[in-house]
């Protein structure tokens, strides 16, 4: 996909992952057992991280730059928090994580059926994200 | 400060132009017609304000995800402020009418919501016999559940009301405890 964004994670304030998203074609998708693996352990560090911080106020880990890919991190002041995998070149990953809040809040926090803190199952949220990523 | 509340209305008029908008009849009839079926279905004033309490609280808890995601506002730097933010965008957002705050106490934890102007009571008149009905009283739930998504326990009193022949509404905000230092690492303890 043209966009170089590869997964959504968002994880509940608890570490839950609440939502997972593959966008690329080209990258077989992580198991559901390592996803949530991941968020749980990616959760701890961003704790930890803000923790260790000696500056304040500590927001954790925002972005992490590898060789291979590039980490987002975007969390609101409820304790969401957004991840997006891209690859490395990406730019601007943290306005696509605010806009995909702004989705969240609307097609996901809005749906009656929809009970708070637990995984997210949208047909209409992931419409959106799918043509937000495009877009990008 | 005089600055900052600037800013919070700002923010709050620009938050409410990105808003879908309805009709306010509509809305207001609809909460009112809310309010009736649950007065039949309880049959006493005390229950309907309990679950009016408790509609609100869920509502709250979705909508200051909405609120942080679609306004400028960012981490509020004391209860002051949050109560600023509370009154200027939130209640521009969703109800298109902004409150003022006073009536705070020497230690900043108990502040008044006061609303001239409030969309949900167009049209109403109370019966003698419902006296006791607290009206609006979702929004002090919608108070309560959004402050406690960003850590904030508070409790909402109900104090004045236009209906009752009060000059405008009143919600006394009462700040109980703060949980953002503690999370998430008191679990152990």
């Amino acid at each position: 996909m043209p966009s170089g964004c590869l997964t959504l994670f968002i994880i509940n304030k608890a570490g839950g992952l609440i939502y997972t998203r593959h966008f690329s074609q080209d990258i077989a998708p992580l198991n559901v057992n390592d996803c949530l693996r991941l968020a749980s352990t990616f959760h701890s560090m961003h704790a930890i991280a803000g923790r260790l911080t000696p500056v304040g106020p500590p927001t954790g880990i925002e972005t992490l730059e590898a060789d291979s890919f590039r980490l987002e991190c975007y969390q609101s002041p409820t304790g969401i928090k957004f991840l997006m995998l891209a690859e490395p070149k990406v730019v601007a990953l943290d306005a696509l994580l605010k806009q995909i809040y702004i989705i969240f809040s609307d097609y996901v926090l809005k749906n009656p059926f929809y009970e708070l803190d637990m995984p997210v199952q949208c047909d209409l949220f992931n419409i959106k994200v799918d043509a937000l990523v495009q877009s990008k | 400060m005089a600055a900052a509340n600037k800013n919070h209305i700002r923010n709050g008029e620009q938050a409410f132009q990105k808003m879908d908008k309805i009709n306010a009849e509509l809305f207001t009839l609809t909460y009112g017609s809310m309010v009736q079926q649950l007065l039949k279905d309880y049959e006493d004033p005390n229950e309907v304000n309990i679950q009016l309490d408790k509609m609100g609280f869920g509502i709250g808890q979705r909508l200051i995800d909405e609120l942080l995601a679609k306004s400028n506002v960012g981490q509020c730097s004391d209860f002051r402020e949050t109560a600023e933010v509370l009154a200027k965008v939130g209640f521009k957002m969703f109800l298109g009418v902004t409150g003022n705050i006073s009536n705070w106490n020497q230690e900043d934890t108990e502040f008044s919501l006061l609303l001239d102007d409030n969309p949900l009571v167009d049209f109403v008149e109370i019966p003698d016999d419902l006296k006791e009905l607290k009206y609006c009283n979702i929004l002090c739930g919608v108070i309560r559940g959004a402050l406690e998504m960003v850590n904030l326990r508070v409790e909402c009193e109900y104090t004045k009301c236009t209906l009752w022949g009060d000059d405008c509404m009143e919600i006394r905000v009462r700040l109980l405890e703060k949980l953002e230092d503690k999370y998430p690492f008191d679990d152990d303890d």
